[in-house]
């Protein structure tokens, strides 16, 4: 009792015991920097600065490419070497400034906001776009837009999403334990925003540490509230986390906006209050290295643009040989082909795994057993679209509501066919919204 | 060999549940009708489960060696197969027909159609309605050393008492794994708690039975006759272990209820106006021939669509 949730969902191996004691550590980086200009959903960023450029901490060295774009700033110092495609985690390559470091990591000027309740919406929202902030909890999206939808007054609730339901990751759960006051103070300044909102921290219950202190902490804040969360993946997805919060639905259509929500995670949020408070750009942010092939799982604070390796060689390097490396948590991150690519805004964690458990198992034949149904938060049926998808039926794909999976992979997770559900089916989805788009 | 990671899409880590665990569950949930058969019926029980399996497990393994498929024994659906085909078998029968019927389940119903998951009916099923109309009279010759008389359901027909508390411990003549009522909720119960099936399908179809015993049996509120009912002619083994069978049941949750109901009225009807004092086999099999349709519309809405769907059909 108590605690809300959605309807379906699935309960993988947690796993966060690795890290989740592991105070948050600072890591400064010793190679170069490398900053690719798309690293946040919209057009890319373009640069302003050019090869010989010296460039300072906290520099603006790209500007955003359009409203739905973020401008990008430098995390250490020094001089730009090219400006050049480069391979990013996902194996694309991607037009990138690449800065040596000079090791002093001489910072730009800032500008501190002692009363922050002085600002105008206006400011404050010039203030977030200004300092590049994006969802970083992995999409990207640009969070001045988020901040301002078509009607601010409809707005009733500022979730923000303390859930963390990946297995494995920590790095939500050390900001709570580590940097309250910055939640909740980022969290104030996005209510300013909003007259009619409330806000809520959304935290799944295997967190009673974190519940009872951010309780504590807004006692007086007539404003904010805690929401207690089941511990169930995906609890910390949009459309289910706005759904145990306000029980309102929303689906593919809609934005989190048409039911007066909007969703934002740890991170984010302090980036919000370091920006507008501090005047901080985003450079950097909080990660979990972990997996039982890292030798010192933990949780790192550390400058984006920062190489992959040198991260893991923070965590200890590895005690075993990894089979698998994961940017993010092992339901929806993606897997990665090495280490050599640079970490961005939406570097939520890296998770080692000496056994890939995935690639190797042969899927058998699918016995209808529905496990895949009880477990879709969408209320699909994973089984039969991915059947759909294999095949190449996209009329009976969209009358099954494809295209309302959210691509959480607990279909896969449960299938005891070991069937790649949750593949067929985005493989689908991006075939039937591509063809929508001619 | 490069130095670079394996790479797959996500999800990237899976719950322990594989086809051959849960075939082994549903294995363990027949075990108590099973031993309960066997001490009922004596070693020509054991004998006869055993033969049955054996001809299930050897039939799809020759049949995968000769269509070159990968050998899918080892996921024990054969062996869930043959345990319930024996389970649905008289102790009299002659083993050599329990090999047809071994056979017929495997090859004809299952293989022929594609395997494991492909099949249209429960092969058990199938294969127990094969020898019931190939082997009328043996099929239907419950007579052994320990009981003399007919089933419970055609002595009520011809309007005899039955005691009804040996109909659930399962002192009673019938098929080797449906007469202890007991023995199977056991199993039942074991299934549920081990999320093999959910009370979907059985329920709705035990409800339903009971409701259309109700209305047309012509024998009103009976307490007596309708647990004999309930008790007798394989309705339990049937609405627990055979209607929830995955393959041949629809997938959508509302589509569960609807297949429940459709059992449940069969039953009723074959019962009530049929022949036959039984009817839980055909009936069960009729209802997996309605899947696909059942299934057609009852695709679940999805998250977050309701008014909008309603507001498309209005308009169309």
């Amino acid at each position: 009792m108590g605690s809300k949730t959605f309807k379906g969902g699935v309960h993988p191996f947690e796993g966060k015991e690795l890290a989740k004691d592991q105070p948050i550590v600072e890591v400064l980086p010793k190679g170069d920097l490398v900053y690719p200009l798309s690293q946040h959903i919209g057009a890319p960023a373009s640069p302003i600065v050019a090869v010989g450029d010296r460039v300072l901490k906290g520099q603006k060295i790209a500007e955003a490419g359009g409203f739905v774009s973020s401008p990008i700033y430098a995390s250490a110092s020094g001089t730009v070497k090219a400006i050049e495609p480069r391979r990013v985690a996902t194996g694309d390559m991607v037009k990138s400034i690449v800065t040596d470091n000079d090791g002093t990591f001489e910072e730009a000027e800032y500008t501190p906001c002692e009363d922050v309740t002085s600002l105008t919406k206006d400011e404050i929202i010039a203030k977030v776009k200004e300092a590049g902030i994006v969802g970083m909890g992995g999409a990207g999206f640009p969070t001045h837009v988020k901040l301002s939808p078509k009607e601010p007054d409809k707005i009733e609730y500022i979730i923000a999403n303390c859930a963390e339901c990946e297995p494995y990751l920590t790095a939500d759960y050390r900001r709570m334990i580590e940097n309250p006051e910055e939640l909740i103070g980022g969290m104030k300044i996005i209510l300013q925003l909003f007259d009619h909102a409330k806000g809520i921290l959304g935290i799944e219950d295997n967190k009673p540490d974190c519940i009872e202190k951010l309780t504590k902490l807004v006692e007086n804040e007539p404003r904010i509230e805690v929401c207690p969360l089941q511990t169930k993946y995906p609890q910390g997805g949009e459309r289910q986390l706005i759904y145990a919060v306000t029980k309102r639905a929303i689906n593919s259509k809609m934005l989190p906006a048409d039911a007066g929500c909007i969703v934002d995670n740890v991170e984010t949020i302090i980036a919000v209050y370091n920006a507008v408070r501090f005047g901080h750009p985003l450079t950097n942010r909080v990660s979990t290295i972990t997996g039982d092939a890292v030798a010192k799982p933990g949780n790192f604070l550390y400058n984006i643009g920062t190489n992959y390796a040198e991260l893991v060689e923070a965590a200890g390097g590895f005690q075993t040989e990894p089979e698998k490396m994961i940017s993010g948590g092992p339901m929806m991150g993606f897997a990665m082909f090495g280490l050599d690519v640079p970490t961005t805004k939406t570097s939520s964690s890296l998770l080692c795994l000496t056994k890939d458990e995935v690639s190797v198992t042969e899927p058998t034949a699918c016995i209808n057993c529905g496990r895949c149904v009880e477990a879709c938060p969408e209320l699909l049926v994973p089984s039969r679209l991915a059947k759909f998808g294999d095949n190449g039926l996209s009329a009976e794909f969209e009358a099954w509501h494809g295209l309302e999976c959210v691509e959480c992979g607990s279909c896969s997770f449960v299938c005891p066919a070991k069937k790649q559900l949750a593949q067929s089916i985005k493989t689908m989805k991006k075939q039937v919204l591509a063809a929508k788009r001619k | 060999m490069s130095d670079l990671y394996h790479v797959s899409s996500s999800p990237h880590v899976r719950s322990k549940d594989t086809t051959s665990r849960i075939m082994l569950y549903v294995i363990i949930g027949l075990l108590p009708t099973s031993l309960f058969g066997i001490y009922n019926f004596g070693l020509k029980a054991l004998l006869l489960i055993l033969v049955t399996i054996a001809s299930c497990v050897v039939s799809e393994w020759v049949f995968d060696k000769i269509v070159h498929k990968k050998n899918t024994v080892p996921d024990f659906s054969a062996v869930v197969t043959g345990l319930l085909l024996a389970l649905n078998l008289p102790v009299t029968l002659p083993w050599w027909e329990a090999v047809i019927g071994g056979v017929f389940a495997i090859v004809v119903v299952k293989c022929l159609f594609g395997g494991l998951g492909q099949n249209f009916m429960n092969p058990a099923l199938g294969a127990r309605c094969f020898l019931l109309i190939a082997f009328a009279a043996d099929m239907t010759n419950f007579v052994t050393d320990t009981y003399t008389g007919p089933t419970p359901l055609a002595a009520m027909r011809n309007g005899e008492a039955v005691d009804t508390i040996n109909m659930l411990i399962g002192r009673i003549p019938g098929t080797i794994g449906e007469t202890s009522v007991i023995a199977i909720l056991i199993g039942a119960i074991f299934m549920i708690l081990m999320g093999v099936i959910d009370l979907r399908i059985p329920a709705s179809y035990i409800v339903t039975f009971v409701v259309f015993m109700l209305l047309f049996s012509g024998r009103g509120f009976d307490g007596a006759y309708l647990t004999a009912q309930l008790c007798g002619g394989g309705l339990m083994l049937g609405a627990f272990f055979m209607a929830t069978d995955y393959v041949t049941s629809p997938i959508t949750p509302r589509g569960k209820i609807v297949f429940g109901i459709c059992c449940g009225i069969l039953t009723g009807l074959f019962r009530t106006f049929g022949a036959n004092a039984e009817g839980v086999s055909f009936a069960i099999i009729l209802s997996n021939l309605f899947v696909p349709m059942i299934e057609k519309y009852t695709v679940p809405l999805a998250f977050g669509k309701v008014r909008e769907a309603k507001k498309q059909e209005g308009g169309k």
